[in-house]
């Protein structure tokens, strides 16, 4: 039990270590049990991701149960304090998608208060284009990166 | 205003260059022996340099050991710089028929007129224990005329902006212009993976020579600008983890300093002509506004309110109007305000999203990104909207950067990637002519963005 216990916690380390945007299932993988609460909890039983479409900072309807998860999961766990991370594809220019990430961020923390969430617990930042979850130039790729993503803190 | 005495009043000033080994010590320009025996202002116009550059011999200076060696590498940066513009040809130096040291005595005219030279540049080094004394004459060939006769002493650590110097000295006293030869680049350097990026600041001669990072990489440093006068730099950070902010680089010092107060993200930040304040956007939920705020004491005023996303503000270099790009109507376009705010104007109307908007030290245009579906393009208008031209396009490109003279920007292009892993990606800096010609690739060791370019370091 023990030795499961510190494999979790390893895995954690390792993910901090990381961008800590990308997690997925599969690193967490291999026998270790997830920590209730955690990032990894997180993206592989809630979803960590909501994505927009092109120019637009609109939660979209499909996306919007994403964050009503996001939301009751936090109810689960007081403790847990998160960060939104905005961002956006590559088709527009630094300074403007830095601020279109920012706006995504705050649309969806804004879902996550209405839904319930203690605006203190979530703190917002962007990064515009400058850091892509997928690195193709296509509209499958684009479509990925136009995303908000919730960081455990 | 006659080009020599403004030229002369310029050069007698002591030029001071900024601490910390950026430039070695400093450089004196002394006694400036401006001799003119030429008709005054331009010899040749501009826009017939484009279509038939000048052709200009440029024999190594002459010299005696050492200096030898200086005058032949000042008289290949010289060579370098003027063929770079377009805007001039140098005579290939096999042609040469006249020795550099005959040549720096007495220039025999009739060798230089028949291999095709319109104007010769001659000189002398010497090395005067450890300064150098470079000693150059400007020569119209055909009426057989010394144009220009200038002297300068300087450390021989500085011999390349000796060499810069004289290059803007030869574009000023034939073309009628400012040159932008003694100036430098400050950019961001990015290395890694895509989606893991190390972007630092670097900064380098406008040529790509003496090239040196300015910051760790330790927080990403985007977009950064000149301060009027190059010695400082605004740019946006990531530090601390927190949210990004715009911050102060002093260039001698290293000395980082947040600029302003804002609960939230700062970005986009960018001098006043007279350097005392940084105008600039602030979130503030999910908007984003523009901000004045004054440098010495930090005080701060909001220029722009409501719901759209503003940023990017440029002022004229009158300081009078600010140039920024706004989603107000729908899509991004371009706007300009008085510089108190009131009076703003859509100039944007042609197909696509407009964006980065920087207006030129002329005053004449603005030059902006453009974006469409199909690509991206670097253009110019005038400050009315008026008069659109698209200089590049491409798959991206974007961010321009006016030199001093408002004659050539910079800007960076990327290329598309060619497989989901982000392979054939590319990010670099280009320069470009304003009337659309002579884009050419400006050498970095690392991919490359947001370039700013320097005003005249003298």
């Amino acid at each position: 039990m023990s030795t499961r216990l510190l494999g979790a916690v390893a895995a954690l380390g390792l993910l901090a270590a990381c961008s800590n945007t990308d997690q997925n299932a599969a690193q967490t993988g291999g026998g270790n049990t997830i920590r209730p609460g955690s990032q990894e909890d997180l993206v592989a039983n809630v979803g960590d991701r909501v994505f927009f479409d092109f120019d637009s900072s609109q939660v979209r309807a499909d996306q919007r149960p994403v964050l009503q998860r996001q939301a009751e999961w936090m109810g689960r766990y007081p403790d847990v304090r998160v960060q939104v991370e905005g961002n956006s594809d590559e088709r527009g220019t630094r300074e403007y998608n830095l601020a279109l990430g920012q706006r995504r961020a705050n649309s969806a923390r804004d879902v996550l208060v209405a839904s319930g969430v203690n605006g203190a617990r979530i703190t917002t930042i962007s990064y515009g284009k400058d850091r892509p979850a997928a690195l193709g130039s296509d509209e499958t790729a684009w479509a990925q990166n136009r995303r908000a993503v919730t960081v455990v803190q | 205003m006659n080009p020599i005495s403004s030229f002369a009043a310029t050069r007698r000033r002591v030029l001071i260059g900024a601490g910390a080994g950026l430039v070695a010590p400093g450089i004196f320009a002394t006694p400036t022996t401006a001799v003119a025996q030429a008709p005054q202002g331009a010899v040749i116009d501009i826009t017939r340099a484009r279509t038939d550059p000048v052709p200009v011999a440029i024999p190594d200076l002459a010299g005696a050991g050492d200096a030898a060696r200086y005058g032949r590498d000042i008289s290949r940066v010289i060579q370098a710089n003027l063929r770079n513009s377009g805007l001039f040809r140098p005579v290939d130096r096999q042609a040469f028929i006249q020795t550099p040291e005959a040549a720096a005595q007495t220039p025999r005219f009739q060798d230089w007129r028949v291999i095709g030279a319109q104007a010769l540049v001659t000189g002398r080094v010497v090395d005067q224990g450890g300064q150098l004394r470079v000693e150059f004459r400007l020569w119209d060939v055909l009426p057989e005329t010394q144009l220009q006769g200038t002297a300068f002493t300087a450390p021989a650590a500085n011999w390349r902006r000796i060499a810069h110097l004289i290059s803007d000295v030869i574009y000023e006293r034939l073309l009628g212009e400012k040159g932008y030869f003694d100036t430098r680049v400050v950019y961001v350097s990015e290395t890694g993976p895509r989606d893991r990026r190390t972007r630092r600041l670097a900064i380098m001669d406008q040529d790509g020579e003496n090239h040196r990072f300015l910051t760790d990489g330790r927080s990403a440093a985007l977009t950064p600008r000149f301060h009027p006068s190059a010695e400082r730099i605004a740019f946006m950070s990531y530090q601390d983890r927190g949210q990004p902010r715009v911050v102060l680089f002093d260039i001698g010092s290293g000395r980082q300093q947040v600029l302003g107060n804002f609960p939230g993200m700062t970005l986009s930040p960018r001098f006043s002509p007279d350097g005392r304040s940084v105008v600039m956007s602030a979130t503030r939920g999910g908007d984003a506004n523009i901000y004045i705020v004054d440098i010495g004491g930090g005080r701060e005023r909001q220029l722009t309110s409501g719901g759209g996303l503003d940023v990017s503000p440029c002022f004229s270099p009158d300081g009078n109007q600010i140039v920024f790009n706004s989603d107000r109507g729908g899509d991004q376009q371009l706007y300009v305000m008085d510089a108190g705010g009131g009076n703003v104007r859509r100039i944007s109307f042609g197909n696509g999203r407009y964006a980065t908007p920087v207006w030129s030290p002329r005053g004449d245009l603005i030059a902006f990104t453009r974006m469409g579906r199909g690509g991206f393009a670097i253009g110019v208008m005038r400050p009315d909207g008026s008069g659109e031209r698209i200089l590049s396009e491409g798959w991206a490109m974007e961010g321009p950067t006016f030199a001093p003279n408002g004659r050539v920007l910079m800007f960076f292009r990327e290329s598309r990637a060619t497989d989901s892993r982000g392979g054939g990606y590319s990010s670099r800096i280009v320069s470009i002519d304003i009337a659309g010609f002579n884009e050419r690739p400006v050498a970095t060791p690392t991919d490359a963005s947001d370039p700013a370019w320097s005003p005249l370091l003298s």
